[in-house]
């Protein structure tokens, strides 16, 4: 075995035997965010390396401890991405942070989540013990899904040590369209689209402009340019970044950052604060000083959850509270990975 | 997991007790009436159950299973029993708890492009539904005809258009479900995720292990506007695997890229008569979907593709009837196959495309060395691979040397980096492989969490995760006279 992967079981099993809990370290990209308060630290970042990329197998496994960046590199010399375009918010960003993060970048909508990229996953769990579930096939229903439910548990379950991810062709064009247009208009657009046959690939509104990506074979990212019509976006690519890196002006502000995952029919939700809505209406971004009950009010009445991305406690993330059945399903999962309750204690639903 | 307790409890007490929860007519105890729940698609395991109760409300399942729950009873949960590992295999001493009464589309919503269906309605019945909106849900299962969406997210079922539009656990939003202890809850939600673990994940799969499923929301995708399909025949099946590999660098995902190799080839065309090529080692049938532009693109560049790959023939569908015609003997090959001897066994590996020569030529030396017959069928898109092995059962010891054979392949498919199954699921029939791919302590980690959800391990005990001890020996389908217990079912 690898030493660096016994080094870490190791600790993680003196930590176990210690009753000692431990805060996970990627690349921190996300700590603004999440990041547990236990004072020793477990350190995946030195675990990096590609094991096994074949670019025809449309797989790539990887050491958690991998840069993200380094993994996109590798992916765009063979032509190729991760379809869930993970959001990076530091050049520290690791790839197992990006598949415990469980967050997806604009693209999310129409080519899928994080979750649903992940085909296999190496884990340490809260014991000391490596296991290894689902594989490095597109195909595969052998036991639990538990590989997918790696994906945004925050390293609640486990220490994630390697990920294999299903990953996709890059497209041959690109365009991005623009209108001027009221809120709910823009929503409603956004998903009457989204019923068609459109090569659509992300959605934005913000500061009352609707902009659509669209991906594909160039002859139908032009058909469908025609039949949308709109104006043409320059530099649409520096926009799709600074959307998925969170750098417009909605996401920079002092207040508090809320996101709120509601059907992507919602109206407009008529709360005050800098807003931006993605993912064809079922994604909105708002900077706002609401409290956070009403914040989890607002999404709950449109069928989803809020949580506080920016400017709150990552120590103490502000999640939806979970009903009991779900609340005692989701811990006695916790129990089954991590009985003793070490792996970056506190950040998930609390426990 | 904890091995279920036998009831304390006699069949008359069961019956009383949950006549309390369905009315009388839902509660089936005859041995005759219960005859047809006694199998699923594997109709190799036959059982009996202790009795069958079909419940019509949520409220009723709730209160069948905190009933059993409190009496130790096993549950196995059935939609329209066409799995094909027998996961809906009834336990002796348990209820069978049929969805099938769970027929209603509740609602579709054009806007948000998603329909909330009850378990027992069938999968192809959403798309019909769906299509006058222009809609359709996209898994398509080889027995979408049957079979019922609540099975369809216990399997996690895929179809011939997965490698493009993912499996069920890509095309759905929410489940609810009733845990053994009879409580209700939803996993996933109207949006695109939900808070805490990510429990709609893990229940698309889990066998019917962890929840009975009473409603599911699916997104519906917007019906490409034209297909169109090629059919390339090559004298070497590597030079197809090669071909298929070469389409996936260019950077294209095929609606669907189906192969079969010699043998499967003139099983069908002798079959359906698709005017298939009989030189023909490896046949390659590639489809594309999408709007009428992006379509001819794509058909012209793998065309070209597969030109430089070698292949000895290339035609195009040029409207649907050819295309369907293509499509006919593929669909046809399992039954195609089934005339050729008078038993066949059908295996569900997945391998890495890249080692699918080394595969097949392997699979072509053990027939040789186990003395049976094999054709193959294969998902090449998604490295699916369907070994048929040909046998006759009345042959004294030729099943064991079959099931001697298909164990092998399994193995091979684990040795190369694959799996044992791609999307038949693991039921009683790969239970014992089950400890080929998982080491022991990830066996461990499935059944908590299997006692997560239901301590007591009363819902479908004995399926898809083995105890420890059985690590044993092999067992797969098993077709005789080609009697598929749904023949009318296609299976591909």
């Amino acid at each position: 075995m690898n030493t660096l992967l016994q080094s870490l079981m190791d600790q993680v099993r003196s930590a176990h035997d210690a009753n000692t809990p431990l805060t996970i370290q990627g690349g921190g990209s996300k700590g603004f965010w999440v990041r547990a308060e236990a004072p020793q630290t477990l350190n995946i970042k030195p675990y990096a390396g590609v094991v096994d990329y074949e670019p025809t197998e449309l797989v790539i496994t990887v050491r958690a401890g991998t840069p993200l960046s380094e993994v996109e590199n590798l992916l765009a010399t063979n032509n190729q991405m991760l379809g869930f375009e993970p959001p990076h918010y530091a050049s520290t960003a690791t790839l197992g942070g990006a598949v415990a993060s469980g967050l997806s970048g604009p693209r999310r909508a129409n080519a899928g989540s994080v979750r649903d990229f992940v085909l296999g996953a190496r884990i340490i769990d809260g014991q000391g013990r490596d296991l290894t579930f689902g594989g490095r096939v597109i195909k595969n229903v052998a036991g639990f899904d538990v590989s997918r439910l790696m994906a945004g548990a925050l390293g609640t379950l486990g220490v994630l040590t390697e990920v294999s991810l299903k990953v996709i062709p890059r497209p041959q064009f690109e365009a991005t369209l623009e209108w001027a247009l009221p809120e709910a208009t823009a929503i409603i657009r956004m998903n009457e689209w989204g019923g068609q046959p459109l090569p659509v690939s992300a959605t934005s509104f913000y500061n009352g402009q609707l902009r659509v990506r669209l991906s594909g074979a160039e002859v139908s990212v032009r058909s469908a340019m025609r039949q949308l019509g709109g104006e043409v976006v320059n530099e649409a690519e520096a926009w799709w970044l600074s959307v998925r890196e969170q750098s417009t002006p909605c996401f920079t502000s002092a207040r508090p950052l809320w996101r709120l995952s509601v059907r992507s029919t919602a109206t407009p939700l008529g709360l005050s604060g800098a807003s931006l809505i993605e993912w064809g209406g079922a994604l909105r971004w708002i900077a706002s000083d609401h409290a956070p009950a009403q914040m989890q009010k607002a999404a709950h009445d449109m069928g989803g959850h809020a949580l506080q991305f920016r400017n709150g406690h990552p120590a103490r993330p502000q999640f939806a509270p979970l009903n009991p059945v779900l609340a005692q399903l989701n811990q006695r999962l916790k129990q089954s990975f991590d009985p003793k309750g070490i792996l970056n204690p506190g950040l998930l639903a609390g426990f | 997991m904890t091995s279920p307790i036998t009831p304390p409890i006699t069949r008359a007490e069961l019956l009383t007790q949950l006549a309390r929860c369905v009315p009388a007519e839902a509660i089936l105890s005859q041995p005759e009436d219960m005859r047809p729940f006694e199998t699923d698609g594997l109709t190799a395991y036959r059982q009996i159950p202790y009795v069958v109760v079909l419940p019509s409300t949520e409220a009723q399942v709730q209160a069948i299973l905190a009933l059993c729950n409190s009496l130790g009873v096993p549950v196995v949960a059935r939609g329209s029993g066409t799995g094909l590992s027998g996961g809906a295999l009834p336990h002796a001493e348990g209820v069978l708890l049929s969805l099938s009464k769970f027929m209603r589309i509740l609602d579709i919503d054009r806007l948000a492009r998603t329909a909330r269906v009850q378990p027992g309605v069938r999968n192809l019945a959403i798309s019909e539904a769906a299509a006058p909106l222009g809609l359709y849900y996209a898994p398509d299962p080889s027995s979408q005809i049957a079979c019922s969406i609540g099975g369809n997210v216990a399997e996690n079922s895929g179809g011939v258009h997965c490698l493009k539009y993912g499996l069920t656990v890509h095309n759905i939003l929410k489940v609810r479900a009733v845990t053994m202890a009879g409580e209700l809850v939803e996993l996933g939600s109207d949006a695109l995720d939900a808070a805490g673990y990510d429990l709609m994940a893990l229940i698309t799969g889990s066998e019917g292990l962890l929840a009975v499923i009473t409603e599911v929301t699916v997104k519906l995708l917007p019906k490409p506007q034209k297909a169109q399909a090629i059919l390339a025949a090559f004298d070497d099946v590597e030079k197809a695997g090669d071909a298929v590999a070469r389409i996936i660098a260019a950077g294209i995902i095929p609606a669907g890229l189906e192969m079969m190799d010699g043998p499967a080839t003139r099983a069908a065309e002798a079959f359906v008569h698709a005017d298939y090529p009989l030189d023909a080692e490896a046949l390659l049938i590639c489809e594309s979907d999408g709007t009428p532009e992006e379509v001819t693109d794509e058909i012209a560049r793998m065309k070209s593709i597969l030109e430089d790959s070698g292949a000895i023939e290339i035609r195009y569908s040029y409207d649907e009837a050819q295309r369907l015609k293509f499509w006919a003997g593929r669909k046809a090959a399992f039954p195609a196959v089934g005339r050729l001897a008078p038993d066949y066994y059908c295996i569900d590996g997945t391998i890495p495309r890249r080692t699918l020569g080394m595969v097949l030529k392997r699979i072509y030396e053990m027939s040789h060395e186990f003395g049976l017959e094999v054709c193959n069928v294969f998902h090449a898109g998604d490295g699916n691979l369907h070994p048929l092995i040909l046998f006759d059962a009345s042959k004294p010891g030729e099943f064991e040397r079959t099931e001697e054979y298909a164990g092998k392949i399994l193995e091979l498919c684990v040795e190369v980096g694959g799996t044992i199954t791609g999307e038949h699921g693991v039921g009683v029939e790969k239970i014992n492989q089950m400890c080929v791919q998982f080491s022991a302590d990830a066996l461990h980690m499935f059944h908590a969490v299997k006692a997560a959800f239901d301590p007591l391990g009363l819902l479908n005990p004995g399926k898809g995760v083995p105890d420890l001890h059985r690590c044993a020996e092999m067992g797969r389908m098993h077709v005789h006279h080609n009697q598929l217990p749904h023949p009318d079912l296609p299976r591909f």
